[in-house]
């Protein structure tokens, strides 16, 4: 028996007659706890949610009580409230489940949000690639508003709150909060500077702003619905809630699959829920936490010490599911995208299309990145291209190396970590291609090239 | 901490302890220290972008126990200091008590040696036929932190090589490193918000709005702030290597504003103007107009031989021809605003000598820009204020000089190159005077004078303006004037001494102002020598109740600069 999902956020949404209206939605308990919410001080709301211990679901897992916490409400400007929909993680499609199935729990927790945090405007910024999304987001607050949930003077009350979606035009660089930022105010998406732009004192126009990812804020209304301390024994003490976890690859039933922090190890993930392996192939590698997370070979063994200063000895199945775990064996839960590699995948071609992606998407802003990503996208292409010399290996770390920490945003790791993690695990293929290289030029192996 | 300024605090630069006022950003602290920090797409006068990572730094600080807030303490007795394990930009980092930076770690050499590494690798390397060789911040960096061989060997990105951004820059996109200081100049100070760049990743390519150009009147100055060959003039590109060119420092003369620049020239010839970085007036601008004022040095119009009655003559003799004249008495003057100090202050001597019944001057007014052009076109109203040559302002029309002459009130005019012609005296009316007639370039003024002074312009001669401020600025000669023409003071010393009898004119401006010093009480104390290069404010509360006609300019407020006046006075 494969184990078994539980499911919070997605706990209506595949149910056969359940549509995204706000009648089905209403039927379902819908809005409820936006009443509960409007009963409580916005004060105990934010004390709830830090209670509950929930962490973000976009990539960086920090807390979102915290970042709540951190917002500037002394400046006396406007606080923004950001639901950040630009979901564009490869190997990521939670958001897009929540979104177009179930938006009013997004709508309904985004209030409760923006009544906590005292927001007057709140935003979702959606990637341009989903514009059925979009629509849809849009009817749902049109329904809410009809239905006094949003607008002018919200259950009656004083409070009143607009949410505006905003779709994005196609860029990766929007997902990094300050670059949505940017974005949001109309212009280019060049991340900002922190110090000192950081969003919760500095953010959109410049005013104090929360941006939260779309899983994360969903788990608002049900920390409401049990309470914030009922919420944190849900999972695991560091990994509270449950998650969604999005597989995909080379795995018999990829799909989407929501369970408590920590609850499986990614072995009854991919062996279990997902079914395996394709008939006749064998794992080879992950990459757990969407393509920016380093990767991990399926034979590697994982030794060290939690924070909580257990030690621990797991082959790659054996890691459960939750964000210190994967911290702990060198790479990230992230996003929760994991991508199943089986042994017919030739790892400088996965580096190459990784490479291809990042460099394509580097905003340009910072030099590391800008020149960094693209230099490696060459690289790699041309290894693919029967042109790999003996030397890309360790020419592609080094410049990955001068990238990692010394960008403006996180996508300086994001685009190297792919590169360091490949490198470091699957060196003989990249060798393996140099010397390939090498025989086909001299044609002293195999005849002639075909091509 | 006692016995030091207060408002300063202090960091630790590379372990030594310096004080640096609050809020000073690391790049600035490090250059208060005596120490570089590279940077490219950090400048002191636009926003902080901190995107060129050139400026890497360590971080550190001094730690403190999170439960009793005391500071930690080493085994050494001193604080202990908790390093940031990702190196920081120095540009955006502000100065805060206890900062530690490290500015030369083996880290913080990598950080830059990656980042040189990265600006090369799609970079031309076109140096030989580049302009801004050598005086390329890539090429400058790349000495210091290149690695002397490239790993790069694939294609590099192909990119516009000529754009024409507007009717003074050209972009090459291949060179440019897209560290966004023209784009900020445009929004931030020229308020002309054009440039902007397209695309994403290494292909970013800065360009105009479409339908839009860069053509705003300050558009050189991305010229001179790209830190490499990008953005070139138009009109200097190709003509001069830059390491031949000597760097006079002078004082524009386009406006009141007194904009500070540089004359940069080879053998006698200008090839540009560059601002002069003076926080005070131009912080690092100047108008494109400005920058184009030498061209006019160059011409046949320029007037190159003393003459009496159109014959050629030498300095001595036609001083002694207009002495001649001004003393049968009947004289007005027409001085300029556009005359240094030293030749206004001389101008008044004779004046007064031969008890001219008239001393005018010719205003030169104009739109001001709110910027670094203003409204009063002559660069020196002041100093013909200060030094007592007129005692109000200047107007366009000498319409009274005019009448005089039609009553025979007036025989002879003295004008200072000014051409009367355009102010209100026509020629058939001057042909009825003496005409002494000073000036740089042929008018027709020039040509019904009996006798004429050759001049020098602003290029070719040392001397000083004073400011909408009130600010004295002194300027030196960049190139020599036209073979035989002495600098206007000499000549005016010249015909002063003829006038008044004292024996030995002055030959400079150190010569005028060693009497000037002592005759004008707000000059006492000055050299020519002694005159800092950023200028100095002179009082000049005796005027201010004078209608200026200036408005607000960068560094110049008229209401301000009253209070400001005040506090001068006071002090002395």
């Amino acid at each position: 028996m494969p184990p078994t999902e539980q499911r919070i956020i997605l706990k209506f949404a595949d149910q056969p007659g359940y549509a995204n209206d706000i009648e089905c939605y209403l039927r379902h308990g819908g809005y409820e706890m936006l009443h509960k919410a409007f009963d409580m001080e916005p004060g105990d709301i934010c004390h709830e949610v830090e209670l509950s211990r929930l962490r973000g679901r976009g990539g960086a897992g920090f807390p979102a009580g915290m970042k709540w916490k951190f917002l500037d409400r002394k400046s006396g400007k406007p606080i923004y409230l950001i639901c950040n929909a630009d979901e564009s993680e490869p190997g990521t499609f939670k958001d897009r489940q929540i979104i177009h199935k179930d938006p009013h729990q997004l709508i309904e927790s985004m209030m409760i949000a923006a009544y906590a945090t005292g927001t007057k405007l709140a935003f979702v910024y959606i990637r341009e690639e989903f514009p059925e999304g979009a629509l849809i987001l849009e009817k749902a607050i049109e329904e809410a508003r009809a239905a006094n949930f949003v607008g002018p003077k919200i259950l009656g009350s004083d409070y009143s709150c607009e949410i505006i979606v905003h779709r994005g035009a196609g860029a990766y660089i929007c997902g990094e909060e300050t670059g949505l930022i940017e974005s949001l105010e109309g212009k280019r998406p060049y991340p900002r500077i922190k110090p000192p732009y950081f969003p919760a004192v500095l953010g959109l126009y410049q005013c104090p702003t929360i941006v939260n990812n779309v899983e994360t804020l969903c788990n608002i209304k049900h920390i409401i619905e049990i309470g914030g301390e009922a919420y944190s024994h849900i999972g695991t003490p560091a990994a509270t809630g449950t998650r969604i976890w999005c597989v995909s690859g080379h795995v018999r039933k990829p799909g989407y699959y929501e369970f408590a922090g920590g609850a499986i190890t990614l072995g009854e993930l991919i062996y279990d829920v997902c079914e395996g392996m394709r008939p006749g192939r064998k794992l080879k590698a992950v990459i757990p936490g969407g393509s920016s997370a380093k990767v991990l070979r399926a034979d590697e063994r994982f030794h060290g010490h939690l924070k909580d200063h257990t030690s621990f000895d797991w082959g790659l199945k054996d890691i459960p599911l939750d964000y210190d775990s994967f911290m702990a064996v060198g790479s990230m839960s992230g996003s929760g995208g994991v991508i199943v590699l089986d042994d017919s995948v030739d790892m400088v071609e996965a580096l190459a299309n990784l490479n291809a992606f990042y460099a394509h998407e580097s905003c340009g802003q910072c030099t590391p990145c800008r020149e960094g990503s693209l230099w490696m996208k060459k690289i790699t292409s041309r290894m693919c291209s029967g042109e790999a010399r003996s030397e890309d290996a360790d020419l592609l770390v080094s410049i990955s190396k001068q990238i990692e920490g010394r960008t403006i945003c996180a996508f300086g790791e994001a685009c190297s970590w792919p590169t360091q993690s490949f490198v470091a695990k699957f060196k003989d293929e990249f060798v393996a291609k140099a010397s390939e290289a090498q025989s086909q030029a001299t044609g002293s192996e195999n005849g002639d090239r075909l091509i | 901490m006692t016995g030091r300024d207060d408002n300063l605090i202090s960091v630790f630069i590379d372990e030594e302890e310096f004080l640096v006022p609050p809020g000073t950003n690391m790049v600035e602290a490090a250059r208060l220290a005596g120490k570089e920090i590279p940077h490219y797409c950090y400048h002191p006068k636009l926003s902080v972008t901190g995107n060129c990572r050139m400026c890497l730094m360590e971080l550190g600080m001094p730690l403190k126990d999170h439960s009793t807030g005391e500071p930690i303490i080493d085994r050494r007795g001193l604080q202990k200091i908790g390093w940031m394990p990702r190196p920081a930009i120095a540009c955006a980092t502000r100065a805060f008590p206890g900062i530690h930076i490290k500015t030369d770690s083996e880290l913080v050499r990598e950080c830059r040696n990656g980042v040189m590494e990265f600006l090369l690798v799609n970079h031309p390397l076109d140096c030989p036929i580049c302009d801004q060789a050598g005086e390329c911040s890539l090429q400058e960096y790349a000495a210091d932190y290149g690695r002397g061989y490239s790993r790069f060997v694939e294609n590099k990105n192909v990119k516009p090589k000529r754009t024409r951004l507007g009717p003074r820059v050209m972009l090459d996109d291949e060179r440019c490193i897209l560290c966004s200081r023209c784009i900020r100049f445009c929004k931030e100070i020229a308020k002309d918000d054009v440039l902007g760049f397209v695309d994403r990743g290494s292909y970013s390519t800065l360009t105009c709005f479409p339908g839009k150009d860069l053509q705003n009147n300050y558009s050189l100055n991305t010229v001179d702030i790209c830190p490499v060959g990008a953005l070139t003039s138009i009109d200097f590109r190709f003509k001069m290597r830059v390491w031949f060119l000597k760097e006079t420092p002078s004082i524009c003369a386009e406006s009141s504003v007194g904009v500070n620049t540089h004359i940069e020239s080879r053998e006698g010839k200008i090839y540009r103007i560059t601002p002069r970085r003076n926080d005070e007036v131009n912080d690092t601008w100047i108008p494109d107009s400005g920058r184009i004022l030498y061209k006019s040095i160059d011409t046949d119009e320029r007037l190159i031989h003393y003459t009496i009655d159109g014959s050629h003559t030498l300095v001595d003799g036609a001083a002694k021809e207009a002495a001649t004249l001004l003393r049968e008495g009947a004289v007005a003057v027409v001085g300029s605003g556009r005359a240094s100090v030293e030749e206004q202050y001389l101008l008044g001597k004779i004046a007064s000598a031969v008890k001219a019944i008239s001393v005018s001057l010719v205003s030169r007014t104009g739109d001001g820009d709110g910027l670094l052009v203003s409204a009063d076109r002559n660069p020196n109203v002041r100093g013909a204020l200060l030094t007592g040559l007129i005692t109000s302002l200047p107007h366009a029309n000498l319409g009274g000089l005019a009448s005089a002459i039609e009553s025979g009130e007036v025989r002879t005019i003295l004008s200072f190159g000014e051409d009367l012609t355009q102010c209100g005296v026509e020629k058939q009316l001057l042909e009825k005077v003496n005409v002494i007639y000073f000036g740089s370039h042929c008018n027709e003024t020039g040509e019904v004078a009996k006798v004429v002074f050759p001049t020098l312009t602003v290029f070719e001669k040392a001397g000083t303006f004073i400011n909408q401020q009130f600010r004295l600025q002194k300027f030196l000669p960049a190139v020599p004037g036209p073979q035989g023409v002495l600098p206007d003071i000499v000549s005016l010393g010249k015909l002063c001494s003829i006038l008044d009898g004292e024996a030995i004119p002055p030959t400079g401006p150190e010569g005028v102002w060693a009497e000037m010093n002592t005759e004008i009480p707000q000059f006492s104390a000055i050299d020519f020598e002694n005159i800092p290069i950023n200028g100095i404010l002179i009082d000049g509360s005796q005027w201010e109740h004078l209608p200026f006609i200036e408005g607000m300019s960068l560094h110049y407020d008229p209401d301000n600069n009253r209070q400001i006046m005040a506090e001068v006075t006071k002090s002395k």
